[in-house]
């Protein structure tokens, strides 16, 4: 019996060391110099990571999401401390609502102002005290299309998604809220309404241009676009100027109506155990070395005003990139729904896609 | 007649063959493409190839696979072998018990312990590479321990006890009569945990701290902007080195039968 219990003793102690020891090493490391970043996945050039460790001797881990939800439920598991998070508007804005978010102090971070006065203006939609986020990169909703196959004129207006002459040749974007946008920028009404009368006519508008859609795609519209599959889709920019990279004959436009902008930003969560190391981070990404080579590596406008020195005038002449501010004028923001109105227009959304 | 239904099932086989391969093939195609795209075929080049040891994510993500994947199998082949043991000499209500509780994360959905596993190790521990290790090592146990046992149960009692009233200790006896029995079942008890924590996505997912990848969690973060094709050559490679493997060990079979004959 004796025996048995020392046997057993000392496997507990055997398994218990390496925990034990290893917790220690993984709190003294903590609690110095690291910093723990949430970013989307290839979302920043790997000598940027590299050097910011490098310059400032912080250790970062560095983590990656595939989509948006996806981040917030990362974040909402609670196994991970972030320290700072970097995600798209209408997110950041159901964050700050749930009291998530920490106060930057802008005044720690001189390359603040490196970032461009219009679009932190155009943040005001999901920071409307401009106390929580700082930019990190832009981009608008619209249509990319074949020019051997469309002219500009025809897709210069959104009407073109529903001309007969291109059934079953037209891509629409498989996300509820920009597919939603689109008809009601053609019915004239606004981008953010809860009126249900009015989802209710754009359910019906898209229910009509249904017969038209060759596929709804978010990720692949590029592809099937550079394959030639589809006349015009609607997508990102940022997924358009992909497009565009492998096939001349494709451009892109923000139909007159106009569009959606959007902006992913940086922002500090309640969770960050490192402030200090988190502001470092975020002024570096303002750097302008720094942004200039996530610009090229990313290649989505970028809100640094420092970075256009750098490009060569056939990359600031490509307006899928860097959107004209004629064009941003016409764009807008979403604002987060309400919980009724999220709920009926998912109905809505999963009744289109069932119709 | 007979010519007719055997072209009929090597049809039905090559059909069964072209499901199986043409994935893989076109993924092999796609690491010579000299385009980003997956649709456009930019001609033939070796770029991934050479690309592949200069790209610190990569090769990251793939030191972090093989340093779980070896520690986690070793470790959970000596485990299971030992609990095997254990189980096998156990009276019989006691060994049932211990079979239906190994039986458990095995049936259990990856979800499931993926989940639980992380509810756990936040408790006592930051996640990080070590806590996907020990995961590792719980959900591999029960396959070498269900490797194992087959092997114990086949062995003959009467051998160990002979080499013991031989004057071997039981040590000994061990090593010399037992160990040479069960040793087949202990290397495929090894490789299926290596597979198994090879392959797994879910659990890596949910128990791993941050700036930790594995290959597969890495490939996931990657769907939104379109994966790298370096990762198509280096599944390629994965790929053929496993293809070779298999050749070699059937290989070495058939030459020891003809050595038997």
């Amino acid at each position: 019996m004796k025996n048995r219990f020392i046997s057993l003793l000392s496997i507990f102690v055997l398994c218990a060391t390496p925990v034990l020891s290893f917790t220690g090493c993984g709190s003294d490391a903590e609690a110095t110099d690291t910093l723990v970043v949430l970013n989307y996945g290839k979302y920043i050039e790997a000598d940027v990571l590299k050097r910011f460790q490098k310059e400032t001797g912080i250790k970062v881990k560095y983590e990656e999401y595939e989509s948006v939800e996806d981040m917030y439920a990362k974040y909402k598991a609670g196994s991970i401390n972030y320290d700072v998070i970097c995600t798209s508007d209408y997110m950041i804005e159901t964050m700050r609502q749930e009291g998530e978010l920490i106060p930057i102090d802008y005044n720690s971070l001189p390359n603040y102002a490196n970032i461009d006065q219009d679009i932190i203006d155009a943040s005001a939609a999901f920071d409307p005290t401009h106390k929580y986020t700082v930019p990190y990169f832009y981009g608008t909703v619209g249509i990319l299309y074949n020019t051997k196959m469309v002219d500009e004129d025809t897709v210069s207006s959104w009407d073109c998604l529903w001309n007969p002459e291109y059934k079953n040749r037209t891509v629409m974007i498989n996300s509820q809220r920009d597919a939603f946008m689109v008809a009601q920028k053609k019915l004239g009404y606004d981008i953010n309404t809860t009126d249900k009368k009015e989802l209710d006519d754009t359910f019906n508008l898209l229910c009509d241009e249904k017969k038209y859609v060759y596929a709804y795609l978010q990720d692949e519209t590029y592809e099937c676009m550079i394959s030639e599959d589809a006349a015009m889709a609607v997508c990102y920019s940022g997924e358009a100027a992909m497009g565009m990279e492998y096939n001349e004959d494709l451009d892109y436009i923000v139909p007159n109506e106009g569009g959606n902008l959007w902006i992913d930003s940086w922002f500090v969560p309640r969770t960050c155990k490192h402030y200090d190391a988190a502001m470092k981070w975020i002024d570096f990404m303002c750097e302008e070395e720094a942004a200039t080579e996530n610009f090229e590596y990313v290649w989505y406008a970028t809100p640094n005003t420092k970075v256009a020195q750098h490009e060569d005038e056939e990359t600031l002449a490509d307006e899928t990139v860097f959107p004209t501010k004629e064009t941003l004028s016409r764009c807008k923001l979403y604002e987060a729904y309400d919980k009724d109105t999220l709920d009926y227009t998912t109905t809505l959304w999963k009744k289109l896609k069932a119709y | 007649m007979t010519k007719i239904k055997k072209g009929t099932s090597y049809f039905y086989l090559g059909l069964v063959f072209l499901f199986l391969y043409a994935p893989i093939l076109v993924l092999i195609v796609l690491s010579f493409n000299d385009s980003m795209s997956r649709t456009v075929w930019g001609g033939f080049t070796l770029k991934w190839y050479m690309n592949l040891t200069s790209n610190d994510n990569i090769m990251g993500a793939l030191g972090t696979t093989i340093r779980i994947t070896l520690t986690s199998s070793i470790l959970a082949t000596v485990l299971g072998t030992s609990a095997a043991i254990g189980i096998h000499y156990m009276k019989k209500r006691h060994a049932a018990i211990m079979l239906g509780a190994t039986n458990i994360p095995l049936l259990n959905a990856d979800i499931v312990t993926g989940i639980s596993l992380m509810l756990l190790f936040t408790r006592f521990t930051p996640l990080g590479e070590f806590s996907v290790v020990l995961a590792h090592i719980a959900f591999s146990v029960p396959y070498v321990i269900f490797n194992v046992l087959p092997r114990l149960q086949s062995l003959s009692e009467a051998c160990f006890e002979a080499a013991m009233d031989l004057g071997a200790t039981p040590s000994y006896a061990f090593y010399k009569v037992v160990w040479p029995e069960i040793f087949p079942g202990v290397l495929s008890g090894f490789l299926m945990a290596l597979t198994m924590s090879l392959d797994d996505f879910t659990i890596t997912y949910f128990t791993k701290g941050a700036g930790v990848n594995t290959l597969s969690t890495m490939l996931y973060t990657q769907l939104r902007k379109g994966i790298q094709p370096e990762l198509y050559a280096l599944s390629t490679i994965l790929f053929l080195l496993a293809f070779i493997l298999l050749l070699v060990m059937n290989f070495k079979k058939n030459v020891r039968k003809e050595a038997v004959k």
